[in-house]
C-alpha cells in the first residue's frame, strides 16, 4: 500500500520524502490544479527540481492537473501535459475528458490517474475512463461507505487510491457548485474552494463572525476553534430548528487509521494524505504517523491497532481538533 | 427556443406526482424529463411507474426523457441504472459520467445533465462521439461561456438546453441532510423529504436565507430566475429553456415563460449567467 503524501513546495516534498512517503503529489503555480493559492505549488523549474529529488530517493512523483480547462483557455492546460511529459513525472492526475483525451493520445505511455475532481463513484465511470483514456488509477471521492468501496474494488478494472487523512469534503468532490454560489469562483475552474480573497472575519463584542463574501457563515467566541471557512461547514438555522448548527457538517478532518486493514484487505493501492496548502510541519507529522501504521500493519496484519499516540498526533493537526471516519462510516451518512 | 420542464427533484407522495403530470400533459410544454435523480432510497415511485408515467406522457405529444441519479454508488443503484437505460423506448438524461457509459456501451443516444462535468468545448464534443445529443449547461456556467462554446463551431452538432428557472442543484453528499436535522441516519430516514416538497429553507445566522436542504442534495435558497435573458438565448441558439418544478406553477411558468417574463421575483437569482456568484441578482440593463 503505497503511502500518498501532499506536498505544496519544495520543503514539503523533501520533507514528505524523508519522513516516509511512497510517493508525492504536487500541482503548478497557476489554476491548472485544484489548490491554486498563492505562495503555493511550483514552477517549471521548481517541479524540476521536485523530481530530480523525487527519483534520486526512488519515490514517486505525480502532477495534478486538475481543474477545467475554460472555452479559448485551453492551451494552459495543454502547455501543462506537455511539461509533465517532459519531465518525466510518474503520472498525472486529471478530471476533464478533453485533457485526459489530449495526454491519452499524444503521451501513451505517462500513466494517467483519475483525479477525485472527476467524480468517479461507480464502475460504469471507471470502465468509461478506462477504456477511452486507459487510466492506471482512480481517486475515489469522500462519499463512499467501506462497504461500498470494498464493492467497487471487487470488479474494478483500475487501482484505487483513497482519501485516508485530512480536510473533510462532505460533497461530491468536482460536483459541488457551493463555494461558487456565494462567491463567484468556482473550484472546478479557478482551482480553490472558499478563496482566501472573499474571506473576513470580524470581532462584533465577544463573538467572532465568519464572513464569506459578506455572508455570515459563522458566528463562534473567541476562544473556539474553528476550521478553515466553506459554506458546507457554516452554522445555520431552518423553519425547524431555530438554534444555530452545522446542519450540514462541523469543522472536522477525516481521519481512516482505524479503516486501515480494511482499506488494504480491499486492495486499495494508494492512501492519500490530503493538504497541499498546509504547512511542511503538518506534512512531516502526518506523514510520520502514516508511515508508522502502515509499517505496523505489514509487519503483523492481525495484530495491527491504532495507537493512542497515533490519534493525538494527528488530532493536533486536524481541523477542530477533531476527527471523524466520514462516509467511510454508515452512520455519519 | 423551446421549453422543457426538468425532473421533479422532490420526493412527492405517489398521488401528488400522478396529479402533477397529468397536469403536464395537458400543458403545452414540448420537452419532460422526468424519474428520480436525487436520492435511491425515495421508493414511493417504481421504475415502472415512472416508465408508465412516461408512455401516458408520450401519447399526449409529448418529447420524454428519463432521467438519472445524479449520485452513483451502491451496485444496487448502478443495477437499477441499466434498467433505465435498457427501457427500449425513451432515451436517457445522464446526471453522473456512469449513466454516459451505460448508453455509450449501448449505443444509445443520451442527455447530458446539468451534474455533469462539461466545462469546455473539447469535451462536449467527445460527449458527442459517445451518444450526447443534448447537453444541459452546468448551472455555474455563464453566458459569456456558452456564447464562447456555441460560437466554436457553426453549426453545432448537439443541442444546447439552460437550466432556467428553478431552486438550483448545488451539490450532492453522501450524507443526508434532511434526515440529519431530524436527528436521524440515512438508513433510517423514514423518508422525511416527504414533509417538504421544496426542500427545506435553511438560513444563516443574521437571516439570509442561503440553502435548501433536500436530502442528500443541497439546493439554492434562491430561484434561478433567467425569464428576462429568454430573447437573447433564442438569439444565442439555445435550444431548451429548462423550467425544474417545485409546484403546479412551475408548469404555468413553463408554458408562458418564453413569452412573457415571469412576474414574481421574490427571492430569486441569475448571478451565475452573469458571470458573478450564483445567488447575485443583476439587474437587467
Amino acid at each position: 500500500m503505497e503511502l500518498l503524501c501532499p506536498a505544496g513546495n519544495l520543503a514539503s516534498l523533501k520533507t514528505a520524502l524523508n519522513a516516509g512517503a511512497d510517493a508525492v503529489y504536487l500541482g503548478l503555480k497557476n489554476d491548472t490544479n485544484a489548490r491554486s493559492f498563492a505562495g503555493l505549488n511550483f514552477t517549471p523549474k521548481k517541479l524540476q527540481q521536485a523530481a530530480e529529488f523525487t527519483k534520486k530517493c526512488g519515490k514517486k512523483i505525480f502532477l495534478t492537473i486538475n481543474t477545467f480547462p475554460k472555452p479559448g483557455e485551453e492551451n494552459r492546460w495543454y502547455e501543462a501535459i506537455d511539461l509533465a511529459a517532459s519531465t518525466g513525472v510518474d503520472a498525472l492526475i486529471m478530471a476533464d475528458v478533453s485533457l485526459l483525451d489530449y495526454a491519452h493520445s499524444r503521451y501513451p505511455h505517462l500513466p494517467l490517474h483519475l483525479s477525485v475532481q472527476a467524480s468517479a463513484t461507480n464502475l460504469g465511470a471507471l470502465k468509461l475512463y478506462k477504456e477511452e483514456f486507459n487510466i492506471e488509477r482512480a481517486v475515489l471521492p469522500r462519499v463512499l461507505s467501506m462497504k461500498q468501496v470494498r464493492d467497487l474494488a471487487k470488479v474494478t478494472p483500475v487501482d484505487l487510491e483513497v482519501f485516508a487523512f485530512g480536510s473533510l469534503c462532505i460533497m461530491a468532490e468536482g460536483r459541488c457548485h457551493l463555494s461558487s454560489y456565494v462567491t463567484g469562483q468556482s473550484p472546478n475552474t479557478g482551482g480553490s474552494c472558499s478563496p482566501a480573497q472573499h474571506v473576513r472575519w470580524q470581532e462584533v463584542d465577544s463573538n467572532r463572525l465568519t464572513l464569506l463574501n459578506d455572508v455570515l457563515i459563522d458566528k463562534s467566541g473567541l476562544d473556539e476553534q474553528m476550521g478553515y471557512p466553506v459554506v458546507c461547514k457554516g452554522r445555520y438555522t431552518t423553519d425547524e430548528n431555530n438554534s444555530p448548527s452545522h446542519i450540514l457538517e462541523s469543522p472536522t478532518s477525516l481521519n481512516t487509521l482505524s479503516l486501515l486493514p480494511e482499506l488494504a484487505k480491499a486492495n486499495v493501492v494508494s492512501l492519500k494524505i490530503e493538504g497541499r496548502q498546509r504547512s511542511p510541519a503538518y506534512v512531516e507529522q502526518v506523514t510520520k504517523v502514516w508511515r508508522a501504521a502502515i509499517d505496523s500493519y505489514k509487519s503483523a496484519p492481525e495484530k495491527y491497532q491504532t495507537q493512542q499516540a497515533w490519534d493525538q498526533a494527528l488530532a493536533k493537526v486536524s481541523e477542530g481538533q477533531t476527527t471523524t471516519l466520514g462516509a467511510y462510516e454508515r452512520n455519519w451518512q | 427556443m423551446k421549453t422543457s420542464l426538468g425532473p421533479l427533484q422532490y420526493c412527492w407522495e405517489k398521488e401528488k406526482v400522478n396529479a402533477f403530470y397529468e397536469h403536464v400533459a395537458q400543458s403545452n410544454i414540448p420537452l419532460i424529463y422526468l424519474g428520480e435523480t436525487v436520492c435511491s432510497r425515495r421508493r414511493q415511485l417504481k421504475f415502472s411507474d415512472y416508465f408508465a408515467l412516461a408512455q401516458m406522457l408520450k401519447e399526449s405529444g409529448k418529447q420524454v426523457v428519463i432521467s438519472t441519479l445524479a449520485l452513483l454508488e451502491a451496485p444496487s443503484e448502478y443495477i437499477e441504472l441499466q434498467k433505465h437505460v435498457d427501457n427500449g423506448e425513451f432515451i436517457i438524461e445522464a446526471n453522473d459520467i456512469g449513466a454516459v457509459q451505460a448508453a455509450k456501451e449501448r449505443n444509445l443516444p443520451f442527455v447530458c445533465g446539468p451534474t455533469v462535468n462539461n466545462y469546455n468545448f473539447a469535451t462536449l464534443k467527445k460527449l458527442h462521439q459517445w451518444g450526447m445529443q443534448r447537453f444541459v449547461m452546468p448551472v455555474e456556467l455563464s453566458k459569456e461561456w456558452l456564447t464562447s462554446v456555441i460560437e466554436t463551431e457553426q453549426p453545432i452538432p448537439f443541442e444546447v438546453e439552460v437550466f432556467g428557472h428553478g431552486y438550483l442543484p448545488l451539490a450532492h453528499s453522501a450524507r443526508c441532510f434532511t434526515a440529519r436535522q431530524q436527528g436521524l441516519q440515512k438508513d433510517n430516514c423514514q423518508i422525511v423529504c416527504l414533509s417538504h416538497s421544496k426542500g427545506l429553507l435553511a438560513q444563516t445566522m443574521d437571516a439570509q436565507p442561503l440553502l435548501r436542504l433536500n436530502g442528500i442534495q443541497t439546493q439554492s435558497a434562491s430561484l434561478i430566475d433567467l425569464s428576462n435573458e429568454v430573447e437573447q438565448m433564442k438569439q444565442m441558439g439555445v435550444d431548451y429553456f429548462r423550467v425544474s418544478p417545485n409546484s403546479l406553477k412551475s408548469i404555468e411558468i413553463a408554458e408562458h415563460v418564453l413569452q412573457q417574463p415571469c412576474s414574481d421575483k421574490t427571492l430569486s437569482c441569475n448571478g451565475y449567467w452573469h458571470q458573478t456568484a450564483g445567488f447575485n441578482q443583476v439587474a437587467a440593463c
